[in-house]
């Protein structure tokens, strides 16, 4: 049997699964693809790890720091195995895992870290009308099909979605050649960083179409795309008669959005945040099932790779950590989303584990310049910790440590954002 | 006619101008004035892409300018970085092309050619 198993060999698994070997815990990790990075491997672009390295590397540069790191201290791990199932038994975990190589093997465990990462949110979430050709597929898949197999899917693109990696692809697909007439946006704001705004789109001519959103998909007699609608949005996101534009391209890329991926978890009765699409977790990382701990991405959509180290590497230690206290009972309280926040993790505090400072992150709803982000207990007026913000964005998760000294009694705890002057 | 940049530098994103006697107005700090002189007189772009290679497992490997180049030179560096094929296991960090079309900036891998982890034990 093993202290740890990791499922997800990315940014995410690698980190906690270092922490964990480094508290002298007995690790194995599982990956699906051939081979350690996740992600990364396909995210050519430079712009990760200038918070842990202070140094501007691409995602291949990142993930191989930490895959050298993770091959030099010889954890166990096997690549091309997909883990199918999971099943707990009194305190014991079984992994059902299933490769070529070795067909379907089961390992056990104490505990097991999630850090499966996130999936995109196909055409089907956000359901666009019209025909169904080939030529429309997510921002991600695209970007494994040039920056992986080499594969160009189209010479005349557009994009649907400004987040970053909406705007990265456009710029991918207008360096290796392809025209792309456009970026739409349903919000009348970017949810980009300003650096890609200026130096994916600005740089090559690309415009960007706030507020509009594709409404129409048109395949040719062949069934690949021909045409694609786009229409601009009133303030509830309904398409505006008469602003129709046409755009003859044949291929839409679809960047709306990210979804953690904890399919795999549902079978064991996990409690779920809806603000999150993911598991509900204490300040240790564990979900309501004790032993099962989630970190990354698979617990909430990231802008920054060097946050789901951070976050991760925490997870391993906490994880390690808890495989010396098991018995011991969780004296826990909820931590609410508040004004203006549209979700906060951790969602639960164990009191009982004060001496571990809990690092909350949450989003903010919308833009505020000034901000005051205050956490009260049992609805009280006073503030059990206050916190000045500025320049509050919906795109940038904004993280803090919170000390529980302060808290006392056992009510639960919310979190506002006030817009101060 | 004015010339408009939005800064960079931090998530505030100030929107910059430039008149055409070169003032510049509109930045909240001095490194917002700075980012604009650089793009005004100079903007360079590290350029990130991929070349291909003679291994089946990995058709095409990541690489970069090991340096910024000149922003007019970009897709110049493209053409030149798709002309090249890696047929030998090179390493993270190995130079593909030498002072890629006059930049002085060579072009490096961004990722091993053979995978480290990609067998298992």
């Amino acid at each position: 049997m093993k202290d740890i198993i990791v499922i997800g060999g990315g940014a995410g698994g690698l980190a906690a699964a270092l922490k964990a070997h480094e508290e002298d815990r007995d690790v194995f990790l599982v990956e699906r693809e051939d081979e350690l990075g996740g992600i990364l491997g396909q995210c050519i672009h430079n712009g990760f790890g200038l918070e842990v390295f202070d140094e501007e590397y691409t995602g291949p540069e990142y993930a191989d720091i930490y895959i050298e790191r993770f091959l030099e201290a010889g954890i166990d791990y096997r690549v091309n195995t997909t883990v199918t199932g999971i099943k707990k038994h009194d305190d014991v975990f079984t992994v059902i895992t299933s490769s070529k190589e070795e067909g379907i093997v089961e390992y056990e465990s104490k505990v097991i870290i999630m850090t499966t990462g996130c999936y995109e949110k196909t055409r089907g979430a956000i359901q666009i009308p019209g025909d169904r050709p080939s030529g429309v597929l997510t921002a991600g898949i695209a970007q494994r099909y040039i920056n992986i197999n080499g594969l160009m899917p189209g010479k005349k693109a557009f994009v649907l979605g400004s987040g970053d990696i909406g705007l990265i692809m456009a710029r991918r697909m207008r360096l290796e050649g392809a025209e792309v007439l456009g970026v739409a946006e349903i919000l009348p704001y970017s949810n980009g960083l300003n650096r890609n705004i200026v130096q994916c789109l600005h740089d090559f001519d690309i415009p960007l179409y706030l507020s509009h959103t594709v409404t129409d998909i048109i395949a040719d007699d062949n069934n690949n795309l021909k045409q694609i609608i786009v229409q601009k949005v009133d303030d509830d996101f309904k398409p505006i008669g008469g602003s129709e534009k046409t755009f003859d391209v044949d291929v839409l890329l679809l960047a709306v959005g990210l979804i953690p991926e904890v399919t795999l978890i549902e079978d064991l009765d996990v409690d779920i945040d809806p603000l999150t699409n993911s598991v509900s977790i204490n300040q240790a990382y564990e979900t309501s099932v004790p032993g099962l701990f989630v970190a990354g991405n698979a617990l909430q959509v990231h802008d920054l790779v060097d946050k789901v180290t951070k976050e991760s590497e925490r997870a391993g230690l906490a994880a390690s950590a808890s495989l010396d206290r098991s018995g011991e009972a969780k004296k826990e309280i909820h931590l609410k989303s508040g004004n203006h926040v549209g979700y906060v993790t951790p969602q639960r505090l164990d009191l009982n584990l004060k001496k571990e400072m809990p690092v909350v992150a949450l989003r903010s709803k919308q833009e505020i310049e000034k901000a005051k982000l205050i956490i009260r207990q049992d609805g009280k007026e006073a503030a059990v910790f206050e916190k000045r913000l500025t320049f509050v964005l919906p795109a940038e998760m904004t993280m803090f440590e919170f000390p529980l000294d302060e808290v006392t009694g056992t009510g639960d705890l919310t979190v506002d954002l006030e817009v101060s002057s | 006619m004015k010339k408009e940049f939005i800064c960079i530098v931090c998530p505030r994103g100030c929107h910059i101008t430039v008149d055409d006697e070169g003032t510049i107005e509109g930045y909240g700090c001095i490194r917002g004035k700075k980012y604009v002189e650089e793009e005004m007189h100079d903007p360079k772009r590290i350029v990130t892409s991929t070349v291909k290679t003679v291994f089946p497992e990995r058709p095409r490997i990541s690489c970069k300018t090991k340096e910024a180049v000149p922003k007019g030179k970009i897709f110049d560096v493209m053409d030149a970085i798709n002309n090249v094929t890696v047929d030998e296991p090179l390493e993270i960090g190995d130079v593909v092309i030498e002072d890629v079309c006059d930049t002085g900036v060579d072009v490096i891998l961004t990722k091993p050619v053979k995978s480290k982890a990609s067998v298992n034990k």
